[in-house]
């Protein structure tokens, strides 16, 4: 494929994730101002959205750093609120398996909440596939890193000129962020060859009760110590989802399970 | 916290979220993953998201508070019907935001 070719394919992987790119601004600002009201070095709050690279464990890790955290603490933490991603890797692989493993390094690098969550569709509806797909991934990672940065920088500047920017609920950006990354599952069109329509509709209700489910035990679960409550509410949603799938889809398809 | 503690928190930090990222990637070739698996993952983002902001959207000083003078209920409710209704992912940050400092400005 040309080199025009890929270029119009990054361009598109770009293009996808900017509503979560703008909504991601509040947020990068927001960090780089709560790493200067904890009174962290600029220079470490640069360093860590630059190699770490996770938006939501460079938040819980600069609560921890300011309760005074041992350092295995900071480290399990970080490993526990980021383990969905292998979750993200696993759907992934089969788009990207084929390409050589400085490819597969930058783009395991780049795999975030919102690069999965502007990437994925775009495989699931035919518009990249796996010979030119890893350049719209490209684009995606590398805008959205673009911004993280100049946001955690901007967020520095900011947080030293109004000290008191950190408590201005930036961080609603994110939880509308995801809000907007989640409303399209459920109107998720399972089982297309389906005429009927309630059967359709049916079909999305896995999809709520996952809503539900994780939404609810993570609130119930919210005690658990180093975010664990996440993971078990997360892995609550998805289990209860799937196996409704499977049952409403026995039914409704007459498929074997 | 001295220098050597925030590099070594940073590559501390850098080492797990890099490896659970890339070690299926690592050995793409040979990760075989079964069918069920593949259903299943389906249910990961809607799950995982859910899940970290509930308590963002519910939670007030460590307690369930669902009511109009609760900014982050408002907003999320905002934009969740707003995404919902028009599957427009600006529009629905953008409304859900409007609210959030709406509500807030009033409740203050």
């Amino acid at each position: 494929m040309s080199f025009r070719a890929h270029n119009k394919v990054f361009l598109q992987g770009a293009v996808a994730s900017t509503p979560m790119i703008v909504g991601g601004i509040p947020f990068g600002i927001l960090f780089g101002s709560l790493a200067m009201s904890y009174d962290l070095s600029p220079w470490f709050a640069v360093a860590m959205s630059a190699i770490v690279f996770a938006g939501s464990a460079q938040f819980v890790a600069l609560g921890l750093i300011y309760a005074d955290a041992p350092l295995w603490v900071i480290v399990s933490t970080t490993f526990i609120v980021n383990l969905r991603h292998i979750l993200y890797a696993a759907d992934l692989v089969k788009f990207i398996k084929h390409l050589p493993i400085k490819w597969r390094f930058i783009l395991g690098f780049g795999l975030v909440d919102e690069t999965y969550a502007a990437i994925r569709p775009m495989y699931g509806n035919g518009s990249i596939n796996e010979s030119n797909g890893h350049y719209a991934y490209l684009g995606s990672f590398l805008s959205f890193y673009l911004m993280w940065q100049m946001c955690t920088v901007i967020g520095i500047v900011a947080g030293e000129l109004f000290p008191s920017l950190s408590e201005w609920g930036m961080e609603f950006a994110m939880v509308a962020t995801f809000i907007g990354i989640i409303t399209p599952y459920l109107h998720a069109r399972d089982g297309k060859q389906l005429t009927q329509k309630t059967a359709r509709y049916l079909m999305r209700f896995p999809y709520w009760l996952a809503l539900a489910v994780a939404s609810i035990s993570s609130l119930l679960l919210t005690e658990l110590p180093n975010n664990l409550g996440l993971l078990v509410a997360a892995l609550l949603g998805v289990l209860v989802g799937f196996v409704t799938h499977k049952l409403l889809a026995r039914i409704w398809l007459g498929e074997v399970a | 916290m001295t220098i050597l503690e925030g590099v070594l928190i940073i590559l501390g930090m850098f080492v797990v979220t890099f490896g659970i990222r890339f070690c299926l990637y690592a050995r793409a070739h040979k990760v075989v993953l079964p069918q069920w698996f593949d259903e299943a993952l389906v249910f990961v983002p809607i799950s995982v998201l859910s899940a970290i902001i509930a308590p963002m959207i519910f939670m007030q000083d460590d307690r369930v508070n669902i009511s109009l003078d609760n900014p982050w209920f408002v907003g999320a409710l905002l934009a969740f019907v707003v995404g919902l209704w028009r599957q427009n992912q600006l529009l629905t940050i953008a409304v859900g935001v409007i609210g959030f400092y709406l509500v807030k400005l009033l409740a203050s």
